[in-house]
């Protein structure tokens, strides 16, 4: 049995911040997987019409994406482990890395975006709905939904990354207490995880 | 325990910390005052739902407009739902008694995660706020039912963003409620307290929160989706964009058939907590129970589809939906049949809580089995959106958690309060609502079968003897629950002082004082290899 | 607290993994420009499904969890499976 829960001087328990954040996690899984059966059903329905709106998106750009992520999730596992070594000066350098990274992300998604837009494809233009077919409104409608959604999960990933190095930094986040980091670094690898199946479904299927 | 010491501490009603009287309250972490600003809080919705509910039965008392047309109407029985559904159903018992209880029972301090936990309260409030600015703020109150179904839900002139947000944040709440428990009740069950010793209603919440963590974020997404089509157009659920609103009814259900076993496991729960209290004995089939509050959780999850059998839903999806439901079914029966065997030559005291709890049976077999109807292909074709609907829907809802939310707050109200109610009138109160409740339900059965839709402000002549018995049921009841809440606020301030242990249980929130003191226990209590929680000779 | 050790993963093991997700991720993209037909998709997700694996197990730790921890998100994975699966008995099946 779990011997911690009655240790009066001892509030801090890491693996129920643990569990939290995987229990908080199972629920942004569920509400993308939300998204993913509205995808996977107007993909089923619509199969031509998603292949010929996929060739729109870049696959370049969508591939730098996935390999900045999967680097900085790379960083952020490896400060989890420097933080265990005491090495705060690299712990704090790799989160900067994967703070730069994920900010050079969304700078990439705003030009992809931009681009889009300056061709008169968003949500509910009149560009989209006079020229395009219904199934490729709804794979744009749907790309918008999922990378937004996404990309504002990157935002709250790097805020809570930031905060988690502000703790690093003053010290209360060290290597006997390292949840804060540690959930930190479990929420960017969701982020990350998430990414990578955006990427096929959307950029790869043409 | 340490009876003295527990005399001489300040219990959480009067401690007072950094800050004085309201502030105290709503600043303060505590699991007990949490549960109590829950309780008042869904109270006063409550009472805002009790008030528009009575409004439309009596619209219905005559054909034709009565008080109100159908517009207001439309708007009245939305906000019913909405209310009723998502700020006091679903919080209701787990975020109630599970915060002031759970914590409690497994012999713990707190939860997890305190501050979490009155955030959460937060949200709740925020939720309301929201839905509230919908009725009286834009173009009207929402008219699209409960449900926000689409293509009409972003067609619909109404004020129906707020709405649609406030139940997303409401939504989040819940999330981080269940999120709350499932860590608690996994790390800091007390040295002993093994998962075959939990009281029941922990079991039956750690089933809750599961589907509050999985179920909820579904319509999170789902809501977000109808918000964005008002707002850009995207195209998801619309018709005219390709979009398909069946979909929208799949995605819809995939949250809100759980939320039904969000609002009713709880209820089992806090009823298997009672029986075999005032049987004195046993319960019978622990581990049934506890294998059949998993078994409805995680088959609860995949039945969604019964709501859309008339929807146009391929036929090999309703016959697996329709097959599902009849087996999920199998597990309430087990419920039930364990708790009339706990009873079955138990030393009975028959006491207000068991009252509401056999009457808890009695509507919950009639709720469930009409169920059975609407599982039912052929029949559902039949009874489909007629006040069958409503009958059964408040059968099981109404009936089944309502009143279990009542056997509840009479169960554990000298724990809560540390004073006894009057049981005369409280008994009173019950019959008085029971007799209500039967009037006002029953009749929608029969207007059901005979073909009377739901949903409209108008009928036609040959359905208003059972109408009119309906809408005199309402006034019964709502005479039944003035009874029991006045009832209980009297005694809150003035009743008798309640002993540590009234109903004699074994569990553990009887094994301190009432109301309990600020942390709960003096020392973490140990349980010996063969306590448990029900072990009555 | 003390008894919940903490397994100290090697930078080594972080490395490779990376190695292999970026293999991954390239040999998808080249998978796709083959003709592949309708198996394209499911090459790609194919691909996805053991890149996630990777990320679970190593960065996000799961190989050293408890075993409870790892049944959860196997769970959770598997209902999300189960609930795609029926929704299509309705959209594969309609006429």
């Amino acid at each position: 049995m779990e011997q911690n829960a009655h240790n009066e001087h001892v509030h801090y328990d890491a693996e129920a911040s643990k569990i939290g954040m995987w229990l908080f996690i199972f629920t942004e899984l569920l509400l993308f997987g939300g998204l993913f059966i509205v995808y996977s059903v107007y993909r089923f329905m619509n199969q031509e019409a998603f292949h010929l709106a996929a060739e729109e998106l870049n696959t370049t750009i969508g591939a730098i994406n996935t390999v900045l992520l999967l680097v900085s999730s790379m960083t952020i596992a490896v400060s989890t482990t420097t933080l265990q070594l005491k090495k705060k000066g690299l712990t704090l350098f790799l989160l900067g890395i994967t703070v730069i990274i994920g900010v050079v992300f969304l700078v990439n998604k705003y030009f992809e975006w931009g681009a889009k837009i300056e061709h008169g494809i968003w949500p509910g233009s009149e560009h989209l709905k006079t020229a395009f077919s219904q199934g490729e409104i709804l794979f744009f409608g749907l790309y918008y939904v999922m990378t937004g959604l996404h990309a504002l999960h990157i935002i709250i990933g790097l805020i809570i990354i930031l905060f988690a190095a502000h703790r690093v930094y003053k010290g209360t986040v060290n290597e006997n207490r390292a949840a804060l980091l540690e959930n930190a670094g479990l929420y960017w690898h969701l982020v990350d995880l998430i990414w990578i199946f955006l990427f096929p479904l959307f950029y790869l299927i043409h | 325990m340490h009876k003295e010491q527990a005399a001489n501490m300040s219990n959480y009603l009067t401690y007072q910390g950094k800050y004085k009287g309201l502030l105290g309250w709503i600043t303060s972490t505590d699991h007990k005052r949490i549960g109590l600003l829950y309780l008042y809080s869904i109270l006063t919705m409550f009472s805002v739902g009790v008030l528009l509910g009575l409004a439309m039965k009596l619209e219905l008392l005559a054909p034709g407009k009565t008080i109100m047309d159908a517009q207001t109407y439309n708007s009245t029985f939305t906000v019913h739902g909405v209310i009723m559904i998502f700020m006091v159903v679903v919080p209701g018992l787990p975020a109630v008694f599970g915060n002031f209880l759970m914590p409690i029972m497994i012999g713990a301090k707190d939860v997890a995660f305190p501050k979490l936990n009155l955030l959460s309260w937060y949200l709740y409030v925020a939720g309301v706020f929201l839905v509230l600015a919908a009725l009286f703020f834009g173009n009207g109150a929402p008219d699209t039912g409960w449900t926000f179904y689409a293509p009409y839900s972003f067609k619909t002139g109404t004020n129906l963003l707020p709405a649609v947000f406030g139940a997303f944040v409401l939504g989040f709440s819940s999330i981080l409620t269940g999120l709350n428990f499932l860590v608690t009740i996994h790390r800091m069950r007390c040295p002993g307290m093994k998962w075959t010793k939990l009281p029941l209603f922990v079991w039956t919440l750690y089933g809750t929160a599961w589907i509050q963590l999985l179920a909820t974020p579904v319509v999170g997404i789902t809501l977000v989706l109808i918000a964005l089509e008002r707002l850009f157009g995207v195209g998801v659920f619309d018709p005219a964009l390709g979009g398909d609103p069946i979909l929208y009814q799949h995605l819809f259900w995939i949250y809100s058939h759980p939320a039904v076993y969000i609002m009713i496991l709880p209820a089992m729960g806090a009823i298997s907590e009672i029986i075999p209290t005032f049987a004195q004995k046993q319960v019978f089939g622990y581990k049934a129970i506890i294998a059949s509050t998993m078994a409805i959780a995680f088959v609860g999850y995949l039945v969604w589809g019964h709501h859309m059998f008339t929807a146009g839903m391929s036929g090999t999806a309703q016959y697996y939906f329709s097959l599902l439901t009849f087996i999920v079914a199998i597990p309430s029966a087990i419920k039930v049949f364990n708790w009339i065997s706990t009873m079955y030559k138990g030393s009975i005291n028959v006491q207000t809580p068991l009252y509401w709890a056999a009457s808890f049976i009695f509507v919950f077999m009639i709720g469930g089995l009409s169920g059975l109807v609407l599982g039912a292909l052929a029949t559902d074709v039949h009874v489909h959106d007629t006040a069958f609907v409503v009958a059964h829907f408040h059968y099981i809802v109404f009936g089944g958690t309502g009143f279990a939310f009542m056997a509840a707050i009479h169960y554990w109200f000298p724990k809560i309060y540390g004073r006894m109610y009057d049981k005369g009138w409280a008994n009173a109160g019950w019959l008085v609502f029971f007799i209500g409740f039967l009037a006002l339900y029953t009749p929608m059965f029969y207007l059901g079968m005979m073909g009377m839709p739901r949903r409209y402000y108008d009928y036609m002549k040959e359905f208003q003897g059972g109408n009119i018995l309906s809408t005199f049921g309402s006034w019964i009841l709502a005479t039944g629950l003035v009874i029991i809440i006045v009832n209980l606020v009297k005694s809150a301030r003035h009743g008798t002082p309640a002993e540590m242990d009234p109903w004699h249980s074994k569990t553990l929130e009887w094994q301190v004082s009432s109301p309990p003191s600020v942390e709960n226990f003096d020392e973490i209590p140990e349980i010996a290899e063969n306590d448990g929680p029900y072990n009555y000779k | 607290m003390s008894n919940e050790k903490h397994h100290i993963v090697p930078y080594r093991v972080y490395a490779l993994v990376l190695v292999a997700l970026l293999a991954l991720t390239f040999a998808s993209i080249g998978i796709v420009s083959i003709e592949l037909g309708k198996y394209t998709v499911a090459a790609a997700l194919i691909f996805a499904t053991i890149k996630s694996f990777l990320v679970l197990t190593y960065f996000m730790h799961l190989k050293y969890d408890k075993p409870y921890i790892k049944a959860m998100v196997a769970f959770v994975f598997a209902i999300f499976f189960v609930v795609i699966v029926i929704t299509f008995l309705d959209y594969l099946y309609r006429t």
